[in-house]
This record gives C-alpha cells, structure tokens and sequence, in this order.
C-alpha cells in the first residue's frame, strides 16, 4: 500500500513538511513516536521520522524533514501527489504525559518538528510551558508560530543573531533553571551535540530531563540492534526502549560517533544524486 | 572422460534395475555424489548461488545409493516426517514429478529446505548408508536430491486451489516459512487469510537472513508469489502491537483465528566492555543491511550503506555465524576470523557451511571467545581481547562446557566485529498481548496443535521454540493450521443462526 504526499511546504532552505496518507497509523499514534519509511522498496534505504501531527480524519500524518542526504533530498523532490512506497509505524514509546508543573522545552534545529506534538499534550495536560527554541539563523527557524500559540513563554535563539537572541538554547536554559522556583522538568529535542549540553546544565540543578534519540534505524522493531545506545553503563534499542530516554544517563559521545559511522558513503551518496540530478534537469523545477 | 564414465557405470545400473537385480553390494559400489559448487576462489567475489545442484546423472546415481530399508530409519529423523525411503525410491527410477509430489505431501517449500535444512543432524544422521560406512558424511544425500526434484519444477507455475468460500478470517503475523506454511494451509481450507508483515518485503529469515549465496532470493519470491495467487493478502509494514494489536485484530477486525509466527527476533550481546562502539554489528544488523537492503551494490543500486571491513570478527558457531563471515569475505574483508567458545565437534552450523566457510579463507578460532572489544579515540573497533577456553562437563544442553582458562589473553586487530550469539524472543506482542502466556524465555506456550493461552490463537516458530530451523517452523505452521481448520469448522460463521 503505497502513501500518497498530500500539502507539501517547504519550512527553511533545507526543512521540508508533507502530509503523507497513513490511515492506520495516524489512528494509532501518539505523542512521541516515530515512522520508518522507504520511498522506493528496490533500492531505499530505511530512515526514520517523527511523526509531527497526524489527523485521523483525513487519514494522515505530518512528516517533517531537513535535506541533509541522499534520501531526504530525494524525498525532497517528490511532489504533492508522489507516493512514498513504504511506511511503517507507529513506532516507539510514546511520550508519558502528565502535569509536571513547569516543563522547559527546549528544541534545536529540526528537532522542533519532534517536539511539537509534545508540546502540544503537555499543554493539554495542563502545563506551564517554557519553549526555547534555536537555529543557527532566523531562515532555519521552524514552526515558531504553532509553538507561540502554545507556551506560556517563548525564548528564541540564533547562533549569529539574526534574530532573537544571539546565544545557544544551553544560556536561557540555564537561566531558566536558576530562577526561583525552578522547572520541574525539561524535554530536549535537537542536535545530538545540544541534548548532551543542555544536559549538563540541568544535571547540575538537577533537574529530570528527556531527550528524544535519532540514531541509525533498520527494522526499528528491536530485531538488529543497530540504533542501540550506551545507556547508564548498558546497551538500550532506541527504536524499542525510546525514543526519548533520561538524558543524564545517555553517553552523548559514542552515540554521536555511532550517528557518524557511515559519514563517507552518506556524503558520496548525496553527491551523486545532486550529480545525476543536474544531468537530467531535476533541479530547474523545484 | 569422467561423465562418460559414469555415464556407462549408470546404465549398467539401471539395465540391472530394471531387470530388478540391483543388489545392495551394487549400490554401496556408487560412490558419493559430490554437490558441485562455484569456484572457490571466484564466488568470494560474487553473491551468486554456491551449490549448484546435482545433474540429472548425479541424481539418479545417488538415489541409487539408497537401499530401500524396510524400517526406513531416515523418515523418524525427519521433523515432518517426509517420505524419504519413497522420493528417492523414485528418483532412483527416474519418476521425477512424483518424486516431488511425495515430498509436497509434508513440505510446502522443498527448494528451501533442501537447501538450509541441516540434513546430516536431521534423517541423514539414520541413514542406513552412512551407518554402514561408519561414516555420517556418507549417508545417502537426501537433502540434495529434494533439492534437484524442487529445481526441475521451478518453471512449473500450478497453483494449489483455494477451497469454498467459508466465510472465516485468518490472520498470520510474520511471513517467514512457518506463516507461509500456516498461510497456505488455512487457505486452501477456504478461508480468507492475511498475513501481516513487518518489514516491507516478505519472507522473514528467508530475506533478511539467509544470504543469496545460499538460498537465492528468487525461490523465496516464487513461494510467496504462490500463497498471493491463491489469494492469500499479504500487508507489509505492519507491525502487529504497533499498528494493530491482536486483540484488535480479532475484536474490531474480524479475524477469527491468528497464527503468530513472529520469529525470533531479539539479538543477544555478549554483554562485554566496547559492544556499542562503530564498527560493532549483530548478526541480524549485518545480514539485514546486506540481503533485505541489498548494501552490497550500495552507490550502484541501493541506498543502505555497510561497513567496508578489511578485518572482521564473527562470534559464534552456528548457521548465522557462518553467514556473517562468508558475507564479510563477499563485501571485500581480507581477514575473517570465526571465534567460538568450544570445538568445531559442537559447532551447530551446518556441515556443509562449515566446510565453504574453510573454503572462502575464513580463519577458524576454536575454544576462543571475547573479553572485550577495544575502540580507538573515535570509538571505531581497533582489536579484540580474546581468552583461550577448554571444555569441562557437559552442561544442561549435553554439551561440554567452555570454561576460560584465565591469564591467556591475547588480542587480534580487526576494524569490524559481528555478534552472532543467537536470538531471544522479541518482547514486542508479549508487551501488548494480554492474557497470552510465555514461558520464562518470553517464548510462547503452546500445546501440541499449537494452541495458545488465548481461544483462536495460535503460535509456531522461532516465537515458540527459540532459534530453531525452517523445518521445524513450517511444521509448526502446519500443525496450527490444521488446528485452526479445525476450530473454524466448529465455530459458526458469523451472522449465522445459532
Ligand atoms: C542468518 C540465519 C541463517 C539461518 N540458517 C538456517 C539454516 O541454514 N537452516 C535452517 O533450518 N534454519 C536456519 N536459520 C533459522 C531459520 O531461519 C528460522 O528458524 C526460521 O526462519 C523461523 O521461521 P519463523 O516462521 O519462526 O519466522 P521468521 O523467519 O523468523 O520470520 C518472522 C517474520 O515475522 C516478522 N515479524 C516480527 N514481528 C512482527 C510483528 N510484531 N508484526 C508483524 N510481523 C512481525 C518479521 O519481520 C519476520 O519477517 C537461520 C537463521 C538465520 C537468522
Ligand atoms: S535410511 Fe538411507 S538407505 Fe535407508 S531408506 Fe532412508 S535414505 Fe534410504
Ligand atoms: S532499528 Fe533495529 S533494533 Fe532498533
């Protein structure tokens, strides 16, 4: 069963949303998991995605993406109407929410579009929300309007000051955390690099927080054990024991070595899909 | 010359044949027919077919190897119980096609089995023939001739029919032989079955394990082209206790009855220092990569990339191990090392692996096993400490225990190391499936129909009987297909008058 791309957007230079047809999986999905999707079941490979909202109505589920390889280029270039051949999910944990009181959201780079529908039932649930939001400049800031319209304050970083504040996400968090009557807990969702210093900071205020994992995924059913972490000492699957876990007990530097285990062949691959893109004109009519 | 030869020492067999003389002196005089097999210097570049299968020649002359036992001692060791005695009776007198139909009598996909199932532990371990030789590897070869009889036919596209209509829904979670075996079954009892699949190809193990090399993929497709015709639905990417789960299934669904044939699906680590650095792969991640998403001809057809491994560490001494190594030695490695905790006596992998595996260059640790696996700055695998075992007293499975013998440490640099240590049964529908019962593995238990804890519901394979075979797995999606012919036939379709 294939899945038809409905809207399509493009967010930033290099962030894209679809809504994608998945009438069973946007019945059964929640908070907090993720899909795995193979665009061509030939010669894909599998990545997978969070599901960013999903309407039960219309039998969909929202997809967002950066263009960062071969296969998020690729899907890219699909147009509205296009069809992705394989998805499958609801997978993971979904994300346990309750009132905590004051939650901190803190989300980095595309790791905004994870953390939405998060946001989005923690504030049903009756919190106070605190959303930090950073991009490395104001064109790659995505979905700051649905995250205003959701928290009770908003703070908006960019690496070089193009808008908001000129700081990382890891300085008003910080701050945030030194303020009287501090947080109660935080979620963190970006680079793997700004959920392992957001981590520190709330580890010395001690303070409970989740980051959502986005390691390498095959099957995403526990059955290779290639998205495994290093996780208080032992070996977890993300793809079945997450995605989000207690971020202080993460080891941040294997994983981000792991993420980077097939740097090369991705690069290559990417090059000469741009490559073979020129030749046959796909890139005029974007 | 050879051929001719043999050629002529066939026909004064089957002259003496026919005249119904062929004494058993005459048949332990027909030597062993050899399988031929690709070069083994050529195939460690290519992913094609290692065994070639018989000729019509060799066939004929190893069938005649058979005495014809009254008591037939090969079919006990048989996991279904295949007519042994009677196929090769019939290929010895050249009655192919129902040569092929006497094995169909008990096994749905014989191009498979004769080609994985571990013949020389199963009904070649009783043959009368190897047992007079006092030679096991002498036995009649009655994995390869169902092979040869499943090959002539695989231009045959016959499909068995569907009976009447009955009304009732069947559902089968997981394709791998024991939901193909159970698919198949219930349909043709007439009813409407489903099978649901995880992944976005079907064929479990079959696809995603197995490599090429062994078992190619085509046969596999062909099987499941088979079940489609006769109007099995196969839904992929459906992972049941994700997207549905069994109660579900059954209360909002329809379905009446479910065959769970989830395999096994949970690979074990050793549980040593460095099993997460890059470099370090399960079995599972290392097959899947290779086979399902096809990274041997990654940049040249397919996106999933895989390590380019000079030296490679395979733990383990079972099928599974094998195929890492031989598909390491595929994708390029120079050195694959196999490191096993006991002798090469209780390597449970197949003989014939073991022997291509000897072949392709991969270098045998026996009575070694990890201590852990050493990273460098990157965290990417440099080497692996090893200790030298010996083994003690035979454990629980009958086995001699390997016991480390300590202070003899020693390291062998390697860039990739592969875990092929076995699988524990994926938690996933014991998660989400109330009321049904596991045993302290997280095996499910069954009852000799294969029945559950659960009314309707059925279990076979590998989610049963922890890493078992195909043969074992086909047998139990039979047996629960029958049961379930059963219980459908006694319960009242729906909306019918009770
Ligand atoms: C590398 C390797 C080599 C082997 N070599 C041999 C050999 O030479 N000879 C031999 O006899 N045996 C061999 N085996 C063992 C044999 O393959 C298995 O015993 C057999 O395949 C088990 O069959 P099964 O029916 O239990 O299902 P499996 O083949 O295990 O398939 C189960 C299927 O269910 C799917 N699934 C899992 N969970 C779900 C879910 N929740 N929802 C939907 N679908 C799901 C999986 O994706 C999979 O496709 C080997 C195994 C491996 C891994
Ligand atoms: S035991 Fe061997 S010789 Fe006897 S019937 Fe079986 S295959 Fe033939
Ligand atoms: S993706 Fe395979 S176990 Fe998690």
């Amino acid at each position: 069963m294939p899945h038809k791309i409905g809207t399509k957007k493009q967010l930033s230079e290099n962030v894209f949303t679809a809504e994608v047809e998945a009438s069973l999986i946007c019945r059964a999905c929640k908070p907090g998991q993720f899909i795995i999707l193979c665009i061509n079941n030939e010669y894909s490979e599998r990545i997978p995605l969070t599901i960013a909202d999903s309407d039960s109505e219309k039998g969909t589920i929202r997809l967002i993406w950066q263009r960062i390889g071969k296969t998020t280029a690729e899907l890219a270039d699909l147009k509205e109407g296009d069809e992705i051949e394989s998805i499958v999910g609801p997978l993971g944990n979904p994300t346990h929410i309750k009132n905590y009181g004051t939650v901190v959201c803190v989300g980095g780079g595309i790791g905004n579009a994870p953390l939405y529908p998060i946001v989005k039932a923690l504030k049903e649930a009756s919190n106070t929300i605190i959303t930090i939001l950073g991009a490395r400049n104001k064109e790659l800031l995505i979905l700051e309007d649905e995250f205003t319209e959701m928290s009770d304050e908003l703070i908006v970083t960019t690496d070089d000051g193009s808008y908001g504040r000129k700081a990382l996400v890891t300085e008003p968090l910080k701050e945030v955390c030194q303020r009287e009557g501090k947080p109660d807990q935080v979620f963190a969702i970006g680079p793997a690099i700004m959920m392992k210093f957001c981590c520190e900071v709330t580890k010395e205020f001690s303070i409970p927080t989740q980051v959502s994992l986005n390691t390498i995924m095959i099957d995403g059913t526990g059955m290779c054990g290639g998205c495994r972490i290093e996780y208080d000492g032992k070996p977890k699957f993300v793809c079945v024991d997450g995605p989000e876990f207690d971020g202080h007990k993460v080891n941040f530097d294997l994983m981000i070595k792991r993420l980077d285990t097939y740097k090369d062949k991705e690069k290559s691959s990417y090059e000469k899909y741009k490559e073979h893109k020129c030749k046959i004109g796909l890139d005029k009519n974007k | 010359m050879k051929e001719k030869k043999s050629k002529e020492f066939l026909e004064k067999l089957l002259e003496k044949q026919t005249k119904g003389q062929l004494k058993p002196s005459d048949r332990f005089d027909i030597p062993c027919q050899d399988m031929p097999v690709q070069d083994e210097v050529e195939r460690r570049d290519n992913i094609n077919e290692v065994a070639q299968g018989y000729t019509e020649l060799q066939a004929r002359l190893e069938a005649m190897r058979c005495i014809q036992c009254k008591n037939a001692p090969c079919i006990k060791g048989c996991p279904v119980e295949i007519r042994i005695k009677d196929f090769v009776g019939a290929i010895a007198e050249g009655r192919y096609k129902e040569s092929l139909e006497i094995i169909k009598e008990n096994s749905l996909l014989p191009a498979v089995c004769g080609r994985v199932c571990p013949q020389e532990a199963q009904c070649q371990k009783y043959c009368t023939v190897g047992k007079k030789f006092k030679d096991p590897t002498k036995a009649v070869s009655i994995g390869r001739l169902e092979r040869y009889v499943a090959d002539l036919d695989r231009d045959n596209n016959s499909i068995p029919e569907a009976g009447a209509a009955t009304g009732m829904k069947v559902a089968v979670i997981g394709s791998g032989p024991g939901g193909i075996v159970a698919a198949s079954d219930t349909r043709r009892a007439g009813h409407e079955v489903t099978i649901f699949e995880a992944f976005h190809k079907s064929g479990g193990v079959l696809v995603y394990g197995i490599p090429e090399f062994r078992l190619p993929k085509s046969i596999v497709k062909k099987e499941i082209e088979v079940i489609e015709k006769m109007g099995v639905k196969i839904v992929c990417n459906f992972v049941v206790g994700k997207t549905r789960t069994i109660r579900q299934l059954m209360k909002k669904d329809g379905f009446d009855a479910v065959y769970i044939g989830v395999g096994a699906g949970l690979p074990r680590f050793m549980n040593i220092e460095g099993e997460s650095l890059v470099g370090v792969y399960s079995a599972n991640e290392y097959l899947t990569r290779t086979n399902l998403m096809k990274a041997y001809k990654f940049g040249d057809g397919a996106d999933t990339p895989i390590l380019n491994s000079k030296k490679v560490a395979v733990i383990g001494g079972g099928n599974v191990a094998m195929d890492s190594a031989r598909t390491a030695v595929r994708l390029g490695a120079e050195k694959v090392y196999l490191i096993y905790r006991r002798s090469e006596k209780e390597m449970p992998a197949r003989i014939e692996e073991v022997h291509h595996a000897k072949e392709e260059g991969i270098e045998f640790h026996l009575l070694r096993n990890p201590k852990r696996i050493i990273g460098d700055e990157s965290y990417r695998v440099k080497a692996i400490e090893c200790l030298k075992y010996e083994l003690g007293e035979p454990d629980e499975s009958g086995r001699r225990r390997p016991v480390p013998i300590e202070g003899t440490e020693f390291t062998i640099d390697v860039d990739t190391v592969i875990v092929a240590i076995g699988n524990g049964a994926n938690p996933l529908i014991q998660q989400t499936t109330e009321g049904l019962k596991f045993n302290k593995w997280g095996n499910i238990e069954v009852d000799e129909h294969c029945r559950t804890s659960i009314e309707g519901v059925y279990a076979g394979g590998d989610i049963v009987l922890g890493s078992a075979t195909v043969i074992l797995a086909m047998g139990q999606g039979r047996t629960a297909a029958a049961a379930i012919n059963e219980y459908l036939a006694r319960k009242k379709p729906k909306g019918a008058a009770s």
